[in-house]
């Protein structure tokens, strides 16, 4: 099999002039046929490249409704509609786009809690996954703009809210919040603006932060279920023993997760494109209108969990710090915890126990912030934060002097 | 013949390459800091944004008593009661249960702040978005309603996160908002007519 020390293949004709002027080979060998990863990959290594998949279905169908979509307060709600009955596919172009979304969502959040199982945010990688923490914030600005960009009441009175929470931050608060919004309220220069910043800024930083991303992923390799660094034992070729080259095995391993995906994909396109409010909210189905809320203001689903902190303080400034530092502290993962094992598999009860008691949290306050904050409701939500920060302020005491099960020297699918 | 090879290192002045390196970088940060400014300042509000948000005028020869209009002034909706002596009633004897009953760390001008938080009692005129999170909170004048107790005193619910105000729009305790709803720079030009955006001492009687 090709290793990166292989000598690369001798061309002629046109591929060898290409080759003389463009590394294609080069680059073949060295991020494809001769890049090593760990070979017990699993089902959670899929959503890495899903999420590469979902990037490059909101560009392309973002390209597409960018072309019948017109931006203005007078014109936005309209075009949509527009879209919707009257561009040939275009109520699929929209579909797709607001599919692939939430789709987005759910392969980053699988791909996140990957990395809480097996440690993948650990040494050497710690850049890593602040690089992919920064997609994320990226992709939450994304989205957020996006949604307001339809111009639904939903739009209108969801982007008062968060822009709002901007105005709790003392002295430069108010002045921050007319600076962002460009009037006295959520107006047509907001949309304006959040449509620049939706199709070509962020676009822009999201394609540049994913490619660092990438580049600091090959830098060290892939982490693995066990959690091993398969470099430090190499065969003879120089190539790690634990190790498989990328191209055949993952292309087309992953090409089997593609494929579900896209089936999963087109049976909500398809059947159930609002997902029965969670993906599209029925209130955005009526115009932007800034003398009547909406009965109940809840963000899509993939916000809903810091939706249900900021809404469990009694207090907003507060509770938007601590909706901010909810969000910090998944930066801070790779310094809170101390364990010097990386994957769940040899660490103790102890913390499987402190990461199931985080899921369900996470969870809990994703359904919380979609219902009415009221009665019982606010006091499980005030409990499951509490929980939620306990997580993370506490790891280093829970982590530290870890009693682990010892690690192996090679990758558990490994026979002699 | 002039020499283009690189100096040895013994030859470099680091104290004078140091303050060179030194000065060519704040030069150029000071130029990104000018060259910022016209992009940051284009998010402000325009001049015809400015022209938009000039002060109204408020017929209130049309409300009622126990009535409320909304008017926009720089797109936010200004609620307008006109407080009946029932109303009024119902302002004062639940000060415990406020967060701020002296509206001290709200925002209302100066000739506001007074136990009705008006200039004349009988209207009340306050910026109708939420202090919380800039929803608008509804109208729930009638004293006692069922789904807020029999102790509720009659003022506005907030349909968003449930903020709870008075009749002279003060937050209850149990509130996510943490101040009462802000009250305009306002004036009447006449008897029955409101200018609101334009204080007291400019045009008409206080």
């Amino acid at each position: 099999m090709a290793g990166n020390n292989d000598a690369l293949p001798v061309r002629t004709g046109f591929l060898g002039w290409l080759n003389k002027r463009l590394p294609v080979d080069q680059f073949m060998r060295d991020q494809l046929t001769g890049y090593y990863a760990p070979k017990n990959f699993n089902f959670w290594y899929f959503f890495g490249v899903l999420s590469l998949v979902a990037l490059v279905i909101q560009l392309v169908t973002g390209i597409f409704l960018t072309m019948h979509y017109k931006v203005g307060e007078t014109t936005a709600f309209d075009s949509v509609q527009y879209i919707m009955r009257e561009v040939p596919y275009g109520w699929l172009l929209r579909y797709m786009h607001s599919t692939g979304a939430s789709a987005f969502f759910i392969v980053v959040y699988l791909h996140m809690f990957r990395a809480f199982l097996y440690g993948s945010y650990k040494g050497p990688r710690e850049l890593l996954w602040l690089f992919g923490m920064a997609v994320y914030l990226a992709l939450m600005a994304e989205a957020f703009m996006g949604y307001v960009l339809p111009w639904g009441n939903m739009s209108y009175w969801g982007a008062g809210v968060i822009v709002n929470i901007f105005g709790t931050i003392p002295v430069i608060g108010p002045g921050l919040v007319e600076w962002i919004r460009g009037d006295y309220g959520i107006a047509d220069a907001t949309l304006n603006r959040f449509f620049s910043l939706h199709v070509v800024a962020v676009p822009l930083v999201l394609l540049l932060l994913v490619a660092l991303h990438l580049v600091a992923l090959r830098h060290n390799g892939s982490n693995n279920p066990d959690g091993i660094e398969i470099k430090e034992k190499k065969g003879p070729d120089g190539n790690p023993l634990d190790g498989i080259p990328f191209h055949p095995y993952y292309t087309l391993k992953d090409l089997v997760g593609v494929g579900m995906f896209l089936m999963l994909f087109a049976i909500v396109m398809f059947f159930v494109p609002t997902f029965g409010g969670l993906f599209l909210e029925p209130a955005n189905f009526e115009p932007a209108n800034p003398v009547s809320t909406p009965d109940e203001i809840a963000p899509v689903w993939y916000f809903t969990p810091y939706y249900a902190i900021l809404r469990a303080v009694p207090d907003q400034r507060l509770g938007a710090l601590l909706m901010a530092l909810s969000l910090i502290f998944f930066f801070l993962l790779p310094w809170l915890d101390r364990s010097p094992v990386k994957s769940w598999r040899y660490r103790p009860v102890r913390w499987r126990l402190a990461l199931a008691i985080f899921v369900v949290s996470f969870i809990g306050l994703g359904y919380l912030g979609m219902q009415k904050p009221e009665g019982l409701y606010v006091l499980l939500a005030r409990v499951f934060t509490t929980l939620y920060f306990a997580f993370f302020v506490l790891m280093p005491l829970y982590t530290r002097g870890e009693s682990t099960s010892r690690v192996p020297e090679r990758v558990t699918s490994h026979h002699d | 013949m002039s020499d283009h090879s690189a100096p040895a290192a013994a030859e470099v002045d680091q104290d004078r390459r140091g303050f060179l390196t030194f000065a060519t970088v704040a030069t150029g940060a000071v130029g990104v800091a000018f060259a910022a400014v016209p992009f940051i300042a284009s998010w402000n509000p325009s001049e015809r944004t400015r022209a938009a948000g000039a002060p109204i005028e408020v017929d209130l020869t049309k409300l009622e008593p126990g009535q409320m209009v909304t008017y926009v002034y720089r797109k936010k909706p200004m609620y307008i009661v006109y407080r009946t002596p029932e109303m009024l009633k119902h302002i004062a004897g639940h000060e415990g249960k406020l967060k701020d009953p002296e509206s001290k760390d709200s925002e209302q001008p100066d000739y506001t702040r007074n136990a009705t938080r008006a200039v004349k009692e009988q209207y009340l005129v306050v910026d109708g978005t939420c202090t919380h999170l800039g929803c608008l909170p509804k109208p729930r004048f009638e004293a006692a309603l069922p789904e807020l107790g029999s102790d509720w005193p009659g003022g506005f619910q907030c349909p968003c996160h449930g903020s709870r105000f008075d009749l002279a729009g003060r937050v209850f305790e149990g509130s996510p908002a943490s101040t009462n709803l802000r009250i305009p720079e306002y004036s009447y030009r006449d008897d029955k007519t409101l200018l609101i955006g334009v204080p007291p001492t400019e045009k008409g009687v206080a």
